[in-house]
């Protein structure tokens, strides 16, 4: 039983960073479907960096500089080049399929993955998944209670009310999509040097997308996204935990076991949530 | 240097001619497929095969990595179009790419890795995965203290199935009263890149008490490995040889020859006594195997390696005949 939760645990981290990481980017009021491309350019950052200087806080703390700078291109191509968020946020996602396996070619002269770092040079786990238990309170905090929080939801639900209180939204936007950008690579780093030993190409395998769902499915509020975070983290769990013991007296075929996850969401989406309300600016340029 | 000038443009056009003034060399084309030719596994095996056979055989090798599937059936065309005589695809998603280039070029000779196709011009190589993990599984019961171990699978098909059927029958014969558990990562193809997802079936197997874990699953059987240094148990890898990547933690590895299969093939083409059909490649053909080196040396006794040595003679006398889940799919 223990395990499960773990197991559970462990596989929510990397969706909870994502997740509020997207939170800031989506409530300035920018439509962010790159959370893949940020998760897959920090993992890939943290796990070089941490091999050439053997220091996974030197990894971490270039990861965070490279997604921030990766979320960066996003904001810069929707704020200031006016382009469709969704279409600059496919276009960074597949900027960072194909430069990933790139660089990892001419560092580690293959294509597949970086090279393992021993057990010493990796990130705390158990650090990082505190991390993931305080950020939530954390952002909520810091979004509805300060000033700059209160700005932030201004660009996102009524740009041109900030604009004529003097403030610009195009730079709030900036200043919070590089944070969410940073928050974001946090889960980059678990993936990449806590949980695994090193980058392997496209390891993302859809997180982005999936805390993006969660984000959605908390109605763009972070403990709620949260709080979702850390069921899909346990339905997972679930599906691995059933896959290799009995239920209800007999094993279960794979596939059966592992539309569990999305089965349950679209069961609760259906049944309980009720109508999801994005930030009102979003999508428009 | 007006002396110099046309001495130099003769000299280049000359150096351009030399090629195609020597004698003629069989041109050999090798497509690879997405993981190019470091993918340390299949194409890198293919590689090292077709790169030994220019070496011995004084072939001209030209190498494409695809970096995406569509462009697998233009590349293959293209080869074929420029007049080479010998094309190998390696990987079984260029299967549906050399079934239509083989019949638009009936008289160039293909080499299809990994996957079948009727053609007659073409030598499609699958290799007998159930008789490698057949050995593997062997060696994992004999590792076993808990008598208990593990199985996590790449995607779900019937690929991987076989190497399963084989595994558990390896498994079942030194020790009939072991424990197999099974576990597949996904029935997507992001199960062969999600090495985190593949870490949590590990560790959620050696926390039932497994210690010894068989992961066919391509990339993200690194995360079984990571598992396995973490919980200080052992994994076993596959393809290639991965004993180097956690020494000490990884048992062996089933092999599949793709190297040797692509040498033979060349090697063939350039006595003229290229045959099309399909070849199923199994210890016998030297075409599967495990690994034995420095790194997993002190993990295997002299005890096991007989044990395993005295396996492979009765499988070659057909004493051990090892269950093909192919065969048990079209009996069903």
């Amino acid at each position: 039983m223990i395990d499960i939760f773990a197991s559970a645990l462990r596989l929510a981290t990397p969706l909870i960073f994502a997740a509020m990481g997207g939170f800031l980017c989506e409530r300035s009021g920018v439509a962010t479907i790159c959370l893949e491309a940020v998760l897959l350019t920090s993992a890939w950052t943290a796990a070089s960096v941490t091999y050439f200087s053997h220091s996974p806080f030197l990894g971490t703390a270039a990861a965070l500089w490279v997604g921030a700078m990766t979320m960066s291109i996003h904001s810069f191509l929707v704020t200031k080049t006016k382009a469709d968020p969704i279409v600059s946020g496919v276009a960074v996602n597949l900027l960072a399929l194909g430069v990933t396996p790139i660089l990892t070619k001419l560092l580690f002269g293959s294509p597949t993955n970086t090279a393992a770092l021993p057990l010493s040079e990796r990130m705390s786990s158990e650090l990082l998944l505190g991390l993931s238990f305080l950020l939530p309170f954390l952002l909520h905090f810091m979004v509805y209670k300060t000033g700059w929080g209160l700005r932030l939801l201004a660009a996102g639900d009524g740009p041109q009310a900030l604009e004529t209180s003097g403030v610009s939204p195009a730079k709030v936007r900036y200043g919070a999509m590089a944070l969410g950008g940073a928050v974001v690579s946090l889960g980059g780093v678990y993936l990449s040097v806590a949980h695994a030993s090193q980058f392997t190409r496209e390891m993302a395998a859809g997180r982005g997308f999936i805390a993006l769902a969660a984000l959605i499915f908390g109605k763009w509020r972070p403990i709620p996204a949260f709080l979702t975070c850390l069921f899909f983290g346990l339905t997972d769990a679930l599906q691995i935990h059933f896959q290799s013991s009995p239920l209800l007296g007999t094993t279960f075929p794979v596939q059966a076991l592992q539309i569990l996850p999305y089965l349950i969401t679209l069961f609760v989406l259906v049944g309980f949530i009720g109508r999801a309300k994005p930030p009102l600016a979003i999508g428009k340029s | 240097m007006s002396f110099f000038h046309p001495f130099i443009i003769l000299s280049a056009l000359l150096l351009t001619l030399l090629p195609s003034l020597s004698f003629p060399q069989l041109k050999v084309g090798l497509a690879l497929d997405k993981g190019g030719r470091d993918d340390k596994s299949f194409n890198a095996a293919a590689f090292k095969g077709a790169t030994e056979a220019k070496e011995k055989l004084g072939i001209t090798l030209k190498t494409v990595e695809s970096s995406d599937d569509i462009s697998l059936e233009p590349t293959l065309r293209t080869f074929a179009q420029k007049g080479y005589p010998l094309v190998v695809a390696v990987g079984f998603v260029q299967k549906d790419a050399v079934e239509k280039v083989s019949q638009e070029f009936p008289k160039t000779h293909f080499v299809l890795i990994d996957s079948t196709t009727p053609s007659p011009n073409v030598r499609s190589i699958v290799f007998k995965e159930h008789e490698g993990s057949f050995l593997v599984g062997a060696l994992a019961a004999m590792a076993s203290k808990t008598q208990k171990v593990g199985f996590v699978g790449g995607m779900d098909i019937p690929m991987i199935r076989r190497f399963q059927m084989g595994y558990e029958a390896g498994v079942k014969h030194i020790n009939p009263k072991a424990k197999v558990i099974n576990n597949y990562i996904g029935s997507t193809s992001d199960a062969w890149r999600n090495p985190s997802k593949a870490k949590e079936l590990a560790l959620s197997q050696y926390n039932k008490g497994v210690d010894v874990i068989f992961s066919p699953a391509g990339a993200s059987g690194l995360g079984v490995f990571d598992a396995a240094e973490q919980s200080n148990k052992l994994a076993i890898g596959c393809d290639s040889n991965q004993n180097w990547v956690k020494p000490g933690k990884i048992l062996t590895s089933m092999l599949k020859k793709v190297d040797v299969a692509v040498y033979q093939a060349i090697e063939l083409e350039t006595r003229n006594a290229f045959q099309g059909g399909i070849f199923d490649l199994g210890l016998s053909d030297n075409g599967v195997g495990y690994s034995l080196d420095e790194f997993n040396r002190s993990l295997i006794s002299k005890e096991m390696e007989n044990k395993i040595n005295s396996i492979k003679t009765e499988m070659a006398q057909q004493k051990i005949v090892v269950p093909d889940y192919y065969i048990q799919m079209k009996k069903n």
